[in-house]
């Protein structure tokens, strides 16, 4: 096994734009914003950056490469990696970012997330998703996380309304955070009633369930953690990560429970034990999870150990992972409300653990308290992959 | 000597009461009720549905030649009958030949295949035919016609029943017909079409088989005589002195329609579901001529029957009531496009997944016997590399796991896609569309089996795949 690179690497600076149907922006817009308001937080000038790892996912052409990022930004003779790994294409990218300066290769980079969906004419992430034209031709999002609902209520005992209620308090929680948060694309409070009786998506879910479609981009300034200092004085700290890929299509697995996913479990440990967090409901103090759907953060708080297998209604149903919770989770709102510009999101919900651990949220009233140790994370694919951040703000 | 090893018959699910479709006009209606295809079927996959019903219990690998019979094929180049036979699995060294163009391409195919296995050129000839025609919107053939498909196995031994002979007349004719560009079926004034063709050839033809083997109409058990309508076939049967009551096989009018070139094969594959030994079989075809075909029923008759009986399939269907939805399934009316697919279609990737895409083979690992389903070149359970056989997983049953109602992923005339994944027998997991339900009627542990269909059209051609559909009892299920 490789070595740890906890407390190696800090993040300095970060931007996020306004996310939401930006009709009258391009790519390249969206990328000037994240990065001009990175540049300034990390009080770096441009010509500091000695490489950008560029992460979009639903590029407009074949073969976009790095120069939607290099041409907005006028990035001249330095590395531009683009990546691509369906939702978690953000986080790679910044963790792409985080091994290259732990291995020594650069001291100061750019991790940008970019992804301009309403460009497309269509209001979904679209049909026929995947690798084959014709095992996934009508193969959706919510047509392939829908599946895990059903599953989940069968298994746990829960008649549809229970089941639908459930989720929809997640709803819920993120629509209240998401009305705090002024970057969010939407900021208007739900009601489970309302949540509950909205048009069906892909039953179980409802619209309410389901992230929106937004443009956006994010960007992070990432620098050796014994430089960090040089450039503020709250530089936040990687503890751990851990990226996981489970092996073909989750639809035809043989066994496969779609309750239990092994990319989640594994990426998760991975990123603990990195961090040295041996109980993450207890150790952590906020988290920014993939809830492209309800019924995915409810099997995340499982699968990362936030709540026991099986128990996370328990939570849900007593508030724990509300901003007054345990554990506040999707404190900006997450998916739900800044909709899901692919290559965008990890870096965005990195943005807010950033923002949470040096205690500068927009709004005071979603500040969590005196946090020390924040997760964020994106979940892709089928879904198949996923990957985990920690940051702490105390180098240790 | 030639005659029928096995049969089966296939009738789509959806089905119409004819005065909605006359109610839509503000016209009369014939009465009963006419099947139709789903909007992700074709001559092809009700051909599919029917070889398998017919072959239901036999080894495949003992057809060496399939034929196919359509004035509707999906291609107007390109066989069907290979598509047909590489889907029901048969082996590469097979005969293949399309018929086409005339209501007579079904018994012409089986009379094609009745001499080449008299001849001893092949063993066992797989005869298929499938048609899916369509009537001007508010013409009487747009009630009159039905959808469906229907499959003999040929062979010379085992037989259910024997081939007695034929009698065949050709007559140059423009009575109905259909042009290249033409969508739907053209025809002549309604009496001469009726009276100097329809009547005219199949009496002739009728009258010459009986003549020609020493036969009177008395010593016919079942007449299968297709025809354009309820009174012309009545007034055909006693014309030729058949007892309306007794002899005649149910013309399938009432309940399906008239199923084009498949329909001699189609009521055939009825007639020998209720055949007794010794029975002899007269069936006509008509279109630019007529044909009679003669067979003897043999003591093995009710041996081989096929997975599904004429009555489960005409007492599993599912009311459609909407004529709109039917002019759009049928490409009358274009709905509004849906969202376009992300992923586009590849003839190649077509040609090199065929095992599994269209023989629906899944690998089973040869070191841990893990069955997984498309085929895996490394086993998902072991790891293995290219360790395994390939298995037929498309006559296998199944359970729904889990579902999901899905309305982004279907067409604008048919908008929710149920989502399912499927354990079929084996602990084989199946991720596919469900078709031929109500999606309300789908529950995790639904019995499900396979069925082959089109997937939907791009790059120019049609992409099959299979998808899961609720297994409903009756019949000899």
């Amino acid at each position: 096994m490789g070595k740890s690179i906890k407390d190696q690497v800090a993040i300095i600076g970060m931007g996020c734009t306004k996310f939401g149907e930006r009709w009258d922006v391009g790519l390249g817009d969206l990328v000037i914003e994240a990065a001009y308001e990175a540049y300034a937080d990390a009080g770096i000038d441009p010509k500091d950056i000695e490489a950008c790892y560029f992460g979009t996912a639903c590029a407009p052409v074949v073969g976009i490469a790095g120069s939607a990022a290099a041409d907005a930004l006028k990035l001249r003779n330095i590395p531009v990696m683009r990546n691509e790994n369906w939702c978690a294409t953000g986080h790679i990218t910044l963790l792409e970012a985080c091994t290259a300066v732990a291995s020594g290769l650069f001291d100061i980079v750019m991790a940008l997330g970019a992804e301009k969906l309403k460009d497309t004419g269509f209001a979904g992430l679209g049909t026929g998703r995947g690798m084959s034209p014709v095992l996934e031709a009508r193969r959706t999002s919510p047509g392939s996380f829908g599946l895990i609902a059903k599953r989940y209520f069968e298994t746990y005992d829960l008649t549809n309304e229970q089941g639908k209620e459930l989720i929809g308090k997640i709803a819920v929680k993120n629509h209240d955070n998401g009305s705090m948060c002024p970057k969010a694309h939407f900021n208007n409070r739900v009601t489970l009633e309302k949540v509950v009786n909205a048009p069906i998506i892909a039953w179980p879910l409802g619209l309410f369930d389901c992230c929106g479609n937004s443009d956006g981009a994010a960007c992070a300034i990432v620098t050796r953690a014994d430089m960090a200092k040089n450039f503020r004085d709250d530089p936040i700290y990687l503890k751990g990560f851990g990226i996981s890929m489970d092996s073909m299509l989750p639809h035809f697995r043989p066994g496969f429970d779609w309750l239990r996913f092994d990319s989640l479990v594994t990426s998760s440990s991975k990123a603990y034990e990195m961090a040295g967090v041996k109980d993450p409901r207890e150790e952590l103090d906020v988290a920014e999870v993939h809830d492209c759907f309800t019924i995915t953060e409810l099997v995340i708080y499982e699968n990362f150990r936030f709540s026991p297998w099986g128990k996370a209604r328990q939570d849900v149903d007593s508030g724990f992972f509300t901003l007054q919770g345990g554990l506040p989770v999707n404190t900006d709102g997450g998916l739900k409300c800044f909709g899901h510009p692919v290559g965008a999101s990890g870096i965005r919900m990195t943005y807010e653990i950033y923002k949470q651990l040096q205690q500068k949220a927009d709004k005071p009233q979603r500040q969590v308290k005196n946090p020390r140790l924040g997760l964020s994370h994106t979940f892709g694919g089928p879904p198949q992959l996923s990957a985990v951040a920690i940051f702490g703000n105390e180098r240790g | 000597m030639a005659g029928i090893v096995a049969y089966g018959g296939y009738v789509p699910a959806l089905r119409m009461e004819r005065k909605v479709m006359a109610d839509a006009w503000g016209r009369g209606s014939l009465g009963g009720e006419r099947s139709f295809a789903n909007n992700d079927e074709d001559t092809v996959t009700m051909a599919v549905e029917a070889a398998v019903n017919c072959l239901h219990g036999r080894r495949r690998e003992e057809v060496d030649g399939v034929f196919f019979a359509s004035t509707t094929a999906p291609y107007q180049e390109k066989l069907s009958a290979t598509l047909v036979g590489t889907v029901v699995d048969l082996g590469r060294e097979v005969v293949t030949a399309d018929f086409a163009n005339s209501l007579r391409s079904g018994t012409g195919a089986l009379m094609a295949a009745l001499n080449a296995v008299a001849c001893g050129s092949s063993k066992h000839l797989l005869v298929t035919a499938a048609d899916y025609r369509l009537g001007y919107p508010r013409s009487d053939f747009e009630q009159s016609f039905g959808d469906g498909a229907a499959a003999l196995l040929v062979g010379a031994e085992d037989l259910v029943a024997t081939f007695e002979g034929a009698y065949c007349v050709s007559d140059e004719m423009l009575d109905v017909w259909r042009n290249p560009e033409d969508q739907y079926v053209k025809s002549w004034e309604g009496r001469f079409v009726l009276g100097e063709g329809y009547t005219a050839h199949m009496k002739e033809v009728v009258a010459g088989v009986l003549k020609k083997y020493g036969l009177k109409a008395g010593d016919i058990a079942k007449a299968v005589l297709p025809a354009p309508d309820g009174r012309t076939h009545t007034a055909l049967a006693k014309a030729l002195g058949f007892d309306v009551e007794t002899q005649l096989q149910d013309p399938l009018l009432a309940k399906v329609g008239h199923c084009g070139a498949a329909q001699p094969l189609l009521m055939l594959s009825a007639a020998l579901e209720a055949a007794k030994p010794g029975d002899l079989l007269l069936v006509g075809a008509y279109g630019d001529g007529a044909d009679a075909l003669l067979f003897k029923v043999t003591e093995r008759i009710g041996t081989r029957n096929p997975r599904r009986s004429m009555r489960h399939l005409l007492e599993n269907k599912l009311p459609f009531r909407s004529y709109a939805r039917f002019l759009s399934y049928r490409g009358i009316l274009e709905g509004q496009p849906g969202e376009p697919f992300r992923l586009f279609p590849s003839a190649t990737v077509s040609w090199r997944e065929r095992a599994s895409y269209l023989r629906c083979h899944a690998s089973r690992c040869t070191q841990c016997g893990t069955t997984t389903y498309p085929i895996q070149r490394v086993c998902y359970a072991c790891g293995s590399k290219d360790a395994y056989e390939e298995v037929r997983i498309s006559d296998r049953l199944g359970k729904v796991f889990t579902f999901t109602r899905d309305n982004l992923g279907g067409r604008s005339d048919d908008p929710v896609v149920v989502q399912t994944v499927a354990e079929l027998d084996g602990g084989v997991r199946f991720y596919g569309l469900m078709t031929d339900c109500d999606p309300e009627e789908v529950e995790l542990g639904l019995p499900v089996d396979l069925t082959f269909r089109r997937l939907y059209e791009g790059a120019g051609f049609h992409n099959y795949f299979w998808k899961l559909r609720p297994l409903r009892k009756g019949g000899t299920d």
